[in-house]
């Protein structure tokens, strides 16, 4: 048997620290733990940097640490610092440091890489080794080359590797959200589908549960399947809670794809064993012919500056789109005139906040407030250009009239300048898979003076 | 006529992926999940979400009372034309559809 504990969904979001105490009584085999995914966009990944604050990761991750050492397990983080680049890893091995200095301890680290060079990802590309999964955006080398940052998942395989420097820390680039709690399991001959499936339902903590923001998991592999524990005094899984979290954040509820193979939960059974725990069995690994891992690319998208106004007059409240719209037309032939630039070369969106500034289109029932927001994104190839586009825009979000025969009217401005940079802002580019050779061929490890 | 949020427990919608979403109908009851298998059908789904039927994947799973429906993301998201990074709120456009 496998035992692994999963302190939460990622670091960064906390843990019940009794359910953790809990999970170190019961002598868990190792500890693994997400540090992020691409869920809060792409540019996390395209200017690689943490989504969570550096305070908050290095408490949880230093408790975590202190964790592994009273349990005596290698501690696992896969996804370092949300995006995974290398940069990310050199992140949390600092802080891995600081934590190691104040605790007075000095275990073995070991580092796994994830990032690709563009330019050989694009010659890979061009020698037919990168496919495009099904909704993958179309592709060109340029685009691959243009990539800021550009990481391949890596799966059970190289974590297995770094497992076996006998690492008590292992800080792991991009990985698949299952790899770090299914690699220990595999390597153990435990159940291979029920070290996959296990893995997927333990991936977000005890979000497989009740509670699910007590975070702490305890999954238990074996040769027929897996057994899931939360640890939380008041949270319980139940075959209900776990099935549903196949469904989370995955197109297909019964398939799942990773490096060398995918996992088919068709035939799966879900057994309450007592109040808290649920026994699955059932669940198949299908490998492949050939082994690929998927790619994550981003790049600028070009920069951002917005403008917010806000409308609290009940005639323009209620003439709200037809005055946007009239906006939108005069900015437009302005930015023409006035810069230069073709209408394809920029692009600004004003959406009414409080009318349909989330669904757009979709929206079946439009709101009528008592005020709205104004909220105009424009997006240009600098920055530079896109404050100057704003500031075209500022007079007629302060001013413009709904007919040319009334007084001016004025609107409200929460900021000045009114006008705020974004910055850059980035786009996700790659939804591919990259055949390998070798597991290792594209990933680094390295064991650390930390 | 009643909508699908007055039927069902609960609907969530979520990304899976930066380039498809995915919603869940969780319809807490048998007699639930045989209403919204029968009577919801995936072109009004399609329709309200502004796409066509065959880009929808759609499971009904009897055993869970639940219906998945996964489609390639209208807007790559992160993309400026992307309102919602998540994908949060699509989950609305379904709860709030008449069902017969």
């Amino acid at each position: 048997m496998t035992r692994i504990l999963v302190p939460s969904g990622a670091l960064g979001l906390d843990y019940d620290k009794a359910a953790l105490e809990r999970g170190i009584q019961m002598k868990p085999d190792l500890i693994a733990i997400d540090g992020g995914s691409t869920d809060s966009g792409p540019s996390y990944l395209g200017s690689g940097v943490s989504k969570y604050a550096r305070s908050s990761t290095k408490v949880e991750w230093k408790g975590l640490i202190e964790a592994a050492r009273t349990a005596g397990c290698p501690l696992v983080i896969g996804t370092a610092g949300t995006c995974g680049t290398d940069g990310m890893v050199d992140w949390l091995v600092d802080i891995t440091r600081e934590c190691l200095e104040e605790l007075g301890w000095t275990p073995r680290v070991a580092t796994l890489k994830s990032e690709q060079d563009p330019r050989e990802v694009g010659k890979r590309f061009a020698s037919g080794q990168v496919w495009a999964l099904d909704g993958a955006p179309s592709l060109d080398r340029k685009t691959i080359e243009d990539c800021t940052h550009i990481v391949a998942l890596a799966g059970a395989e190289q974590i297995q590797k770094a497992i076996e420097t006998e690492a008590e820390i292992v800080i792991a680039g991009r990985t698949t959200d299952t790899a770090t709690i299914a690699a220990l399991p595999l390597m153990q001959d435990d159940h291979a589908g029920g070290a996959w499936h296990g893995a997927k339902i333990a991936e977000c903590g005890a979000l497989c549960a009740t509670n699910p923001q007590s975070g702490v998991l305890m999954v238990e592999f074996d040769k027929a399947g897996f057994t899931v524990h939360p640890l939380a005094y008041d949270a319980r899984a139940t075959p209900q809670t776990v099935l549903a979290h196949m469904l989370y954040e995955n197109a297909d509820p019964f398939i799942l794809h990773e490096p060398g193979g995918h996992l088919d939960v068709t035939d799966a059974s879900y057994e309450a064993l007592d109040e808290a725990r649920v026994r699955v069995e059932g669940s198949r690994w299908v490998a492949s012919d050939r082994y690929t891992v998927k790619l994550e690319g981003a790049r600028v998208a070009g920069c951002q500056t917005l403008l917010m106004a806000t409308i609290r007059d009940p005639r323009y409240v209620e003439s709200a789109q037809a005055w946007i719209r009239d906006i939108g037309h005069r900015h437009a032939k302005k930015v023409e005139n006035r810069m230069g630039l073709a209408p394809g070369a920029w692009r600004c969106d004003l959406r009414l906040v409080g009318i349909d500034s989330t669904l757009g289109e979709l929206e079946t029932r439009p709101g009528s407030p008592t005020e709205i927001g104004v909220l105009c994104t424009i997006t240009a190839e600098d920055q530079g250009t896109a404050n100057e586009i704003g500031k075209l825009m500022n007079p007629y979000l302060l001013h413009h009239p709904l007919t040319s025969e009334e007084e001016q009217p004025t609107f409200s401005f929460p900021f000045s300048p009114a006008e705020i940079d974004r910055g850059p802002v980035h786009e996700f580019c790659l939804h591919h898979v990259m055949t390998l050779s070798d597991p290792m061929d594209a990933f680094r490890l390295d064991v650390i003076n930390a | 006529m009643p909508e699908v949020g007055k039927i069902c427990d609960k609907v969530r919608s979520k990304n899976a992926g930066p380039f498809w979403l995915t919603i869940d109908i969780f319809c807490g009851s048998s007699d639930a999940f045989a209403r919204l298998s029968g009577g919801l059908s995936t072109k009004r789904v399609a329709e309200a979400l502004g796409t066509d039927t065959k880009s929808i994947k759609r499971f009904d799973i009897k055993d869970l009372n639940v219906i998945k429906i996964s489609l390639p993301r209208p807007v790559v998201q992160g993309h400026p034309g992307d309102r919602d990074m998540h994908g949060a709120a699509w989950a609305s456009v379904v709860a709030e559809l008449a069902v017969d």
